[in-house]
């Protein structure tokens, strides 16, 4: 039987040293999303009954093109680490939280792969 | 003594820590929320940009097929609750940075902010769809 009291398990072990960069990671994309969000907002406001030739035809520009790349990297960067932030709030269970996070990760690298491949398929892609 | 060890621990009723449903609601509070439950909303909605940038790279009838859904009745509604989503969790990040860097503490500018950037959120997503549906008006 355990006579441990949680504290002793939590005891010396100390916090995982990770706080201070996933702050400064999420102010650093905040601000970059602050710009970038504006930029599609922008993007997609000019789009609006546009067919799908000129659709990719403005998304292969390669300001355009690059300013997307950037909001995509930084975006699921951003969501990466606030979704993080819920999961561990609300879930305490220990197996239940770890697959989660892993999904999120999953989920942020998915987005990203696939909305990056079809910028550059857009640009590149003839 | 004996007793004290052999019995097994009864948790004493201590009072718990005050939680949502006992405060009253305050504006940073409600801002709060909101922020969170933006961001998770935008977390899932990239699946929409996602989805939209593959069927422009696919080809012109999976394009069409999005632009569809995206005019149709709901997609306009998923889009206007999109467009508000992210100008609140925009606004409410400057309103994060703000407080990060120290300023805007006292009480009257607490709730300045947090009215502000709610308020704002949402005239700047009429102001955006007004325009999108003047052009189109006039189009």
């Amino acid at each position: 039987m355990a006579m441990r009291t949680p504290l002793k398990t939590a005891r010396q072990l100390g916090s995982a040293k990770e706080g201070a960069n996933h702050f400064w990671k999420q102010r650093v994309t905040a601000v970059a999303n602050l710009v970038l969000g504006v930029f599609l907002v922008w993007l997609i406001a000019s789009l609006v009954g546009a067919d799908h030739t000129a659709v990719k035809a403005k998304l292969a520009q390669p300001l355009i093109a690059i300013a997307l790349l950037a909001l995509i990297i930084s975006g699921t960067i951003h969501m990466r680490l606030g979704m993080q932030t819920i999961i561990e709030d609300y879930v305490h269970g220990e197996g239940g939280k770890v697959v989660l996070l892993m999904l999120n990760t999953f989920f942020a690298a998915g987005i990203a792969l696939a909305s990056i491949f079809a910028i550059l398929k857009l640009s590149f892609g003839g | 003594m004996a007793d004290a060890t052999s019995k097994p621990a009864v948790r004493p009723q201590r009072p718990l820590s005050p939680h949502l449903q006992i405060y009253t609601p305050l504006i940073n509070m409600v801002m709060s929320i909101l922020h969170r439950m933006t961001g998770a909303a935008l977390y899932f909605g990239t699946i929409l940009l996602a989805w939209w940038l593959i069927a422009a790279a696919t080809s012109p009838a999976a394009f069409d097929y999005v632009s569809r859904w995206f005019s149709a009745w709901y997609g306009q509604v998923v889009l206007i609750g999109y467009t508000w989503a992210l100008f609140h969790h925009l606004l409410g990040g400057i309103r994060h940075f703000i407080w990060d860097l120290g300023y805007g503490y006292d009480l009257r500018t607490i709730d300045q902010l947090s009215w502000g950037s709610g308020a704002l959120s949402l005239i700047i997503t009429g102001l955006i769809w007004f325009s999108v549906a003047f052009a189109r008006g006039g189009a």
